[in-house]
């Protein structure tokens, strides 16, 4: 599709969304009144600025019900989020929005090779949340064989893959990489598995995790965005080229803000992405805030996709750390163990506070092959780690070498900070 | 004439040491001496045992991050002057101690000393040339 076809579509499908929100749903009923705003106002893209915005708390203040904008007879489907760091939120589905996520995570598995001949295992969870039966529905369009083998049973996981011969992986990077592990540790030899590529995401992870992935499982691995607010697995997709992840922007139109002012930022500005579902029917969210932070960039991509791209997700609003008034992600910790590859990946920040001054800890895990009877040896991993955290981050931290495979692996996403600060 | 030392990683939690100890008894292992050197945030025990290769697979097996190095192990008689002679000699031949631990033996008239040092083989033939008994494991297993 043209860039200016799309465009008309966008807009037609902006102005409809818009509509239906304003008659059926009373949060936006009421917020753009309140800002004196009228449907009949959107006449071009760059009119989306006008609209209110969404957050997760009005998610919340309207459970369960409060935002389905359809009769419930034509909800097909719900899905709810973990509620983790608060009351959890729902999504509600028509067939015609279980239509378009098929078909935006059937073009996600395409983008990353998938093919009717491929076998694909879904190792994300199934059930509320939205990873493992998103991809299903997509991998069944494609027409591939699809292993719903859910999350866990790590050592079944692996029994599926070697027997059935997966070609490609489905599961949060945090648990590809555990995968890695154990497949090691049964002695399972590269030659008896057969995977070709992996679609990770669901949490936050950096280059260098992917570069270790593909090494280590031997694959190319992409990276698929996706939130269950606006769909599910499939709002986003990498490429061959690596370069960034193409918005299915005939669905979702982004935006990156300024998280403190709420100004839209330039292209290729990191920022607060922002999500408007241009084709929903049953919760069609506007200017819905992710926290998540990425930036924007219209640069064609030599694969021929004209969609817009967001780069890799660097951190969450709500992950990022302040410390002694810096702002650090977790991802970063993680993107320097990788590169320095003095210990494992895995990692725990714990954040306390001693009297008025905030403390940072690292905990990380040795190499077994780096372990021998020197102090030496051991003390000098630690306060290289130490320096280098310290001349990216900017601040001071320390580190602690602990046992390997002593950190929580989590089967789904990773829990890697402890913040001890809001206890006291 | 080198003989197998046990390092075992030990992270700062309660319990480590006595794991190690718990999970050895178990497989039936005997700790003939240990060392631990320590720092405020890890330390390593380094021991010697009566089953080295067992006790390697006992402790990996129970997840533990282990190593085995050379050392060397030297008899001495225990009364004053004892250590000195053994350091003299490495000192003359410029091999470095790394470090050092020791038990008495279970005759109690002697002494052994565990030394890691930085030329094994060197410092073996140094010690024999001045009639100072270096163990195998086998004579060590009886001393």
């Amino acid at each position: 599709m043209s860039i200016e076809a799309r465009r008309i579509l966008q807009l037609e499908r902006l102005q409809k969304t818009v509509r239906h929100a304003f008659d059926h749903m009373p949060l936006y009923h009421k917020k753009m009144q309140a800002t004196g705003i009228e449907p009949g106002d959107i006449k071009e893209l760059d009119d989306l600025r006008k609209l209110p915005f969404t957050t997760k708390q009005d998610l919340r203040d309207s459970y369960p019900y409060g935002m389905i904008a359809v009769p419930l007879e034509k909800i097909v489907r719900f899905h709810a989020s973990s509620g983790t760091t608060g009351q959890s939120t729902v999504s509600a589905y028509t067939q015609n929005d279980i239509d378009s996520w098929t078909e935006c995570s059937a073009r996600s598995i395409t983008s990353a090779g998938g093919t009717a001949k491929d076998i694909l295992q879904i190792s994300y969870g199934y059930g509320l949340f939205t990873g493992g039966l998103g991809l299903h529905y997509g991998g069944e369009k494609v027409g591939m064989s699809v292993i719903p083998t859910s999350s866990g049973n790590t050592r079944r996981q692996i029994q599926m893959m070697v027997d059935l011969g997966t070609t490609m992986l489905a599961c949060t990077p945090s648990y590809a990489m555990y995968l890695a592990e154990s497949i090691e540790e049964m002695g399972v030899k590269q030659d008896r598995l057969r995977l070709k590529s992996g679609l990770f995401g669901a949490e936050p992870w950096t280059e260098a995790m992917k570069a270790e992935l593909e090494k280590r499982l031997n694959i190319q691995a992409f990276d698929i965005y996706g939130l269950s607010e606006v769909m599910g697995p499939g709002v986003a997709i990498s490429c061959q080229h690596n370069d960034g992840m193409h918005v299915f922007d005939d669905y979702f139109l982004p935006e990156v803000i300024d998280p403190d002012t709420q100004v839209v930022l330039p292209k290729k500005t990191q920022g607060e992405l922002v999500f408007t579902c241009i084709a929903k029917e049953g919760i069609p969210l506007i200017r819905y805030r992710t926290r998540d932070v990425a930036a924007l960039n219209d640069d064609i991509c030599p694969c021929g996709r004209t969609h817009v791209r967001m780069n890799k997700i660097t951190g969450r609003t709500d992950d990022m750390l302040i410390i002694r008034g810096v702002n650090i992600f977790p991802s970063q910790v993680e993107a320097i163990l990788l590169e320095l590859n003095l210990a494992t990946p895995n990692y725990h920040i714990i954040v306390d506070r001693d009297g008025a001054l905030d403390t940072l800890e690292v905990q990380v895990e040795i190499l077994e092959d780096m372990f021998s009877d020197h102090i030496k040896g051991l003390e000098h991993i630690s306060r290289t780690i130490a320096k280098e955290l310290n001349n990216i981050l900017g601040v001071g931290c320390k580190v602690t070498l602990v046992e390997p495979k002593s950190l929580p692996r989590s089967e789904g996403k990773a829990k890697r900070v402890t913040d001890k600060r809001n206890l006291k | 004439m080198k003989i197998k030392q046990i390092s075992v990683f030990l992270e700062n939690r309660a319990g480590r040491l006595a794991k190690v100890t718990q999970v050895l008894k178990e497989g039936n292992v005997n700790i003939r001496a240990l060392s631990i050197a320590d720092t405020s945030d890890f330390g390593i025990l380094r021991m010697i045992v009566d089953h080295t290769d067992k006790a390697y697979e006992i402790l990996k097996a129970n997840d533990f991050t282990v190593s085995s190095t050379d050392v060397i192990a030297v008899a001495i008689e225990d009364k004053p002057g004892g250590l000195g002679k053994i350091l003299a000699v490495l000192n003359n031949v410029g091999i470095n101690l790394e470090y050092v631990y020791a038990f008495l033996g279970k005759s109690g008239q002697k002494a052994v000393m565990i030394c890691r040092v930085e030329r094994p083989d060197d410092a073996i033939k140094a010690l024999q040339k001045a009639n100072i008994q270096v163990l195998d494991m086998l004579t060590l297993d009886h001393i």
